[in-house]
């Protein structure tokens, strides 16, 4: 995996994993080029796209976009399980998760990916184990994270 | 130090933190930046305090505005400070920093080296392993090489945890730092059996990818990723192993055979659709031959995905594509077009003679129910193509594909007239026999060609009219009734047709009229033929006036050459010969390629000019002159647009008045059409539309449906007399009433065509050279069908029986049922139960015998088997159901089929080494050797393919396909039989029938 991409569906980035190194200007471009891409996509549409010389491989879960570039020979269907575990993580960990918990609390959902992927590839495949190290390191944080949900005022 | 962390607590009391920038942001839309600008005036403040914890608040907010996409490079060194500090909370959030700002150009990286490395060493796994995720995002060359020895070390610790990012991020520093692999790769390749499931998953997921860089090396680790295959159930694992032995098969195909077991078993076991997709990608790819039907079968529920692996297929195994016909004719019905598309170009590669005419049939409806244009058109080129491709090869009769492009002419809107319209000249030119048909078809068209034409301007299939004018005027002779149909292409309505079909027409309708003079002249009576004359001059006048200059040049010729016939007819001349001379001589098709095939004679340059051409200078002042036409010339000078308005209607005036004054101008405005309503009154005649938008059945066109019966019946027929031929088995039974048994497996070949495409006779230059190599494109898929096709169908079994009535009362409704084995089905029409009787098509006065014949479905033909039937029947007279049980035998032998085999094909097969052999032995056996052989040969279907004194080797082959061989040796009352077959059951039951034929006589 090449790159991974958390964008709202008004377009605003959310989390961004890069597995390549790239400038930050190349990055900005391709952001903002894919945003674009999946949000003019229609909901019936597939869920893959060839974009340059990759393949993007995108889902929506509520109002998030979650985007993953991939190499050619790479599969498909598998990355689409990638992004599903990584949502049931997130799910996991927060407890039913909204958009606003991963803008609150982005170092968080960092955490749990890097967990989860390393240097693109699937490095633990068992959501138990995912969540056991996060829970083992965030004991060793002093501020420990409680569920925060008083933010009420609308988006 | 309490104070000072005191402070600290209170100095952050007053910070943002991460939450109150968020919210910040959120809460000041309108002016964001403005605010983000005070916010990272804050932050830079914020860093320059000592206070650790403050930095990483501010750290971290600065990962949440880089996200953002601002430029944060500035503050990299503090972010190095915060992955310093020791306490957990802050290197975290540090490293997650670096991970997302850093890349390849930043210096700081190099500050870095000790810290991660103490960083690495630390007791602490949770610290090893935020360095370990950082360094996978950042590292760089310089980084790999200093780290890699650390990094090697960590996987061999104790912790899985470690162990396992260790290993996946050893794939990084491999990509930056080349030579790190060999030291580390015995390393590597322990973890591919550690006990930890997700060690273990990482090393392959590193060695896969490893691997598809560079397969050759990799090799040797084929067993044990072989071993790993078949033993793990992690999905994630199995598809990078998977994907490696894709990578890895093209270099050892003894791979492949081995690898076809586990990915079958995977393919029928899993329900992960991605692993299921990475094995058929697998099995496509490697082009594995076995089970790819039963691939293409499971995977139809990703039905694009299937489709598109079949076309794949299609190209290395036709047959297995072929017998999923109905699984790929139902994909039409899909609502996804691109299936739809995807399911028709595969059909194009599927038909045979067999089939085509069923296939067809079935695109027929989908033309009917198609909604859009665009589909409808693309059906309809593909089912001209599907017919039309490889010369018609396979195409048995050719009424029915006429009839099918008529009933095409009747699709509404279609922009491919011009198709259909091509296939019907290639039609009726190259196959003479159906030129009859044609014209009679092509005649009722022109006849009801107002159903055609109802809207012609968007309207592209008046193009067939093209077709049929000029079938019917070339092929008149063959005309039933010339003198209508002349008339209908005289009809004053033509004229709305298009310039170049109007030309076509009046060509056409003097060839017809010269073809009527011939008919005529032999009759006493010359009224008629005066008559079809007056109507030529009446309704050519018509064409005359057209616009267009082919219609108009052609029907002043006619006209005028009528004119005088008919003053010639006056005079009671006989003209009629002369006239028909004018279209005498048959035009022959010419091959494509004929043109190439004319050598270039000695001394002519073909690429030499024969005059200069003209300067550009020239042509710029050459205007063209407009004579007929009074549109202006299509590219217009750069001068002409620089001349005004006032000038260019001055010039309008003058070229109107020289116009005028131009004899030879013809004004396009006043066209026929509008010289017909100025007549006054006219307007006010009421013209009724008739709109029929329901396609009309117009009669007198057969429709294609009843050609696929007719050729049903043809076929049988054919089937029956061929079956006359044959030997038959016969088995009596208790009642007296015979019945006869025998296999016709339908094959390809028993197909001929009811019309002969003249291909071979295309015209070819006399000189032409000979050569074939440019007919064929070898890039052509669907070619490999041909091959194959023949034994497509090995598992039908025709059972002849004969019913004679031996009693005195009269039989009737009979009904013939069997009880269908697993292997052996009867044959029921569609939508009657698996247990319903089939009705014989006769009664059976007494003393009468019939036959009625009963197609099976066999499966395996390896094993004889017995089903088990009944016939009822009601004697009239009694009117009282009377039943009848019998027993069908399918013996092995009634499978095989007496094939010729030349001795040497004979030798090779036997060499093949690809055929088991058994023999057997017959004792007191007493007749001369040649009647034993032919005993053999006619009881068994063999054929003998050499015979030396006492000895003969003989073959058959069965209807899948096997070969079977035997060598016949006698010396004195034994004789012994050697004999191979590729299918060891097969072979053993049929030496067992032989046996049994010996031991009866």
């Amino acid at each position: 995996m090449q790159f991974m991409l958390l964008f709202s569906r008004q377009g605003k980035l959310r989390l961004q994993k890069w597995y390549v190194p790239l400038s930050d200007k190349e990055k900005k471009k391709i952001t903002r080029e894919l945003v674009q891409t999946v949000l003019a996509r229609k909901p019936k549409m597939c869920s893959f796209l060839e974009w340059r010389d990759l393949k993007i491989v995108y889902k929506r879960y509520a109002s998030l976009y979650f985007c993953c570039a991939i190499e050619d020979q790479d599969n498909e269907l598998i990355t689409l399980e990638i992004i599903h575990r990584y949502v049931e993580l997130l799910d996991k960990y927060f407890g039913s998760v909204c958009e606003l918990d991963i803008i609150f609390n982005f170092e968080k959902a960092y955490f749990i990916l890097d967990e989860f992927l390393l240097g693109g590839e699937a490095q633990e495949t068992s959501k138990k184990n995912v969540l056991k190290a996060i829970e083992q390191a965030d004991l060793l944080q002093e501020v420990r994270y409680t569920p925060n949900h008083s933010h009420v005022w609308q988006i | 130090m309490a104070l000072k962390i005191v402070k600290g607590s209170i100095d952050r009391m007053f910070d943002k933190n991460l939450q109150d920038l968020v919210r910040g942001i959120r809460n000041h839309k309108e002016d964001e930046a403005k605010y983000i600008s005070t916010c990272i005036d804050e932050i830079k403040q914020e860093l320059k305090q000592d206070n650790i914890a403050v930095k990483a608040n501010a750290v971290c907010k600065l990962t949440y505005l880089q996200m953002l996409g601002y430029d944060v490079s500035w503050a990299a060194f503090n972010i190095v400070e915060v992955m310093s500090s020791s306490k957990f909370t802050y290197k975290r959030i540090g490293y997650l920093a670096a991970s997302q700002c850093f890349h390849e150009n930043t210096d700081v990286i190099m500050l870095t080296t000790n810290q991660i490395r103490k960083d690495l060493s630390s007791p602490n796994q949770y610290d090893t392993g935020v360095a370990l995720t950082g360094l996978s995002c950042f590292v760089t060359p310089d980084l790999a090489r200093d780290l890699a020895n650390d990094i090697m070390t960590l996987m061999s610790h104790t912790k899985p945890y470690i162990r396992k990012k260790a290993v996946l991020i050893m794939y990084k520093v491999f990509l930056k730092y080349p030579e790190s692999l060999r030291p580390a790769f015995p390393r590597l390749k322990e973890k591919l059996e550690d006990p930890d499931p997700g060690v273990q998953s990482a090393a392959v997921n590193v060695i896969c990818e490893l691997a598809r860089r560079n397969p050759k090396n990799y090799l040797s680790l084929a067993p044990l990723f072989f071993k790993l295959m078949t033993s793990s159930t992690n999905n994630w694992v199995l598809i990078k192993i998977i994907k490696l032995f894709g990578a890895l098969t093209p270099l050892e195909p003894r791979l492949g055979k081995k690898l076809i077991e586990p990915l079958t078993n995977l393919i029928h076991s899993t329900s992960a659709m991605s692993l299921l997709y990475e094995c058929v990608n697998t099995v496509i790819a490697g082009q594995y031959s076995c089970s790819v039907g039963s691939v293409c079968l499971r995977i139809s529920v990703v039905k694009y995905l299937g489709l598109l692996a079949m076309s794949k297929i299609l190209k290395t195994h036709p047959k297995s594509v072929q017998s999923h016909k109905d699984l790929i004719l139902q994909c039409l019905d899909d609502k996804d077009e691109s299936i739809r598309l995807r399911a028709l170009d595969l059909l194009y590669g599927m038909v045979s003679k067999k089939n085509l005419m069923e296939i067809v049939k079935k695109l027929m409806i989908h033309v009917d129910k198609a909604e859009g244009t665009t589909y409808r058109d693309e059906l309809l080129t593909k089912i001209i193509d599907i017919c039309s491709q490889s010369n018609y090869q396979y195409i048995t009769n050719f009424e029915w594909y006429i009839s099918i492009l008529v009933e095409l002419t009747r699709l509404e809107g279609t922009r491919h007239g011009h198709l259909i319209a091509s296939q019907m000249l290639d039609v009726a030119i190259r196959v003479k026999a159906i030129r009859a048909f044609a014209v009679a078809q092509m005649a009722t068209l022109l006849d009801n060609a107002h159903l055609l034409t109802g809207n012609m301007q968007r309207n592209g299939i008046c193009e067939v009219l093209y077709a049929a004018a000029w079938i019917c005027g070339e092929f008149s002779e063959h005309l039933e009734n010339p003198v209508q149909t002349l008339e209908a292409m005289l009809r004053p309505k033509v004229a709305t047709l298009p310039g170049h079909i109007q030309a076509v027409y009046v060509q056409n309708a003097a060839k017809l009229f010269a073809t009527i003079l011939k008919n005529q002249e032999g009759n006493t009576d010359s009224t008629a033929a005066q008559e079809t004359s007056q109507l030529m001059i009446d309704r050519l006048p018509l064409f005359v006036q057209s616009a267009n200059l082919e219609v108009q040049e052609r029907a002043s010729c006619i006209l005028q050459l009528v004119k005088y016939i008919q003053k010639l007819q006056q005079k009671d001349v006989e003209v009629a010969e002369e006239v028909s001379a004018l279209f005498a001589g048959e035009l022959n098709p010419v091959a494509p390629k004929a043109q190439k095939k004319v050598p270039v004679p000695e001394g002519l340059d073909l690429d030499a000019w024969i005059n200069e051409p003209p300067s550009e200078s020239e042509s710029e002042d050459e205007q063209p002159k407009a004579i007929f036409t009074k549109e202006e010339p299509k590219h217009s000078r750069p001068r002409h647009t620089e001349v005004d308005e006032k000038e260019l209607a001055r010039r309008r005036e003058a070229r109107k008045q020289e116009q005028a004054n131009n004899p030879f101008y013809i004004k396009a405005s006043p066209s026929s059409q509008k010289v017909y309503q100025e007549t006054p009154g006219v307007e006010h005649i009421p013209v009724v539309q008739i709109d029929l938008s329901v396609p009309l059945k117009v009669p007198g066109l057969p429709m294609s449906d009843q050609y696929v019966k007719l050729e049903e019946e043809r076929r049988q027929k054919e089937r029956a007399e061929k079956k006359k031929k044959e030997k038959k088995k016969r088995k009596e039974k208790r009642s007296g009433r015979g019945k006869k048994h025998d296999s016709g497996p339908e094959s390809e070949e028993d197909i001929t065509p009811a019309h002969v495409v003249d291909i071979v006779t295309e015209e070819m230059p006399e000189n032409a050279l000979p050569s074939d190599d440019d007919d064929k494109d070898p890039n052509d898929p669907h070619k490999v069908c041909d091959i194959q096709g023949n034994l497509q169908d090995g598992s039908q079994v025709v059972v002849s029986v004969i019913f004679e009535n031996k009693s005195d009362s009269f039989l009737k409704s009979m009904e013939f049922n069997v009880l269908d084995s697993l292997n052996s089905k009867l044959q029921r029409p569609e939508g009657s139960g698996p247990h319903d009787g089939l009705t014989v098509p006769f009664q059976l006065p007494p003393g009468v015998s019939n036959e009625a014949r009963f197609v099976f479905t066999v499966q395996s033909i390896v094993m004889p088997q017995k089903l088990k039937g009944t016939l009822t029947f009601i004697v009239k007279d009694s009117s009282t159901h009377e039943k009848l049980d019998f027993k069908l035998h399918f013996t092995c032998t009634s499978y095989l089929i007496t094939t010729p085999c030349y001795s040497d094909a004979f030798a090779k097969l036997l060499e093949s080494g690809d055929l088991k052999s058994s023999s057997v032995r017959l004792e007191g056996v007493n007749m001369p050797f040649h009647h034993l052989l032919a005993r053999i040969c006619f009881h068994h279907h063999f054929s003998v393919v050499e015979r030396i004194d006492s000895c003969a080797s003989m073959y058959s082959r069965s209807i899948q396909g096997h070969h079977v061989c035997l060598l016949v040796k006698t010396s004195g009352q034994t004789v012994s039989i050697d004999a191979k077959c590729d299918e060891p059951t097969l072979l053993g039951n049929v030496l067992d029938e032989i046996k049994q034929t010996f031991s009866q006589c």
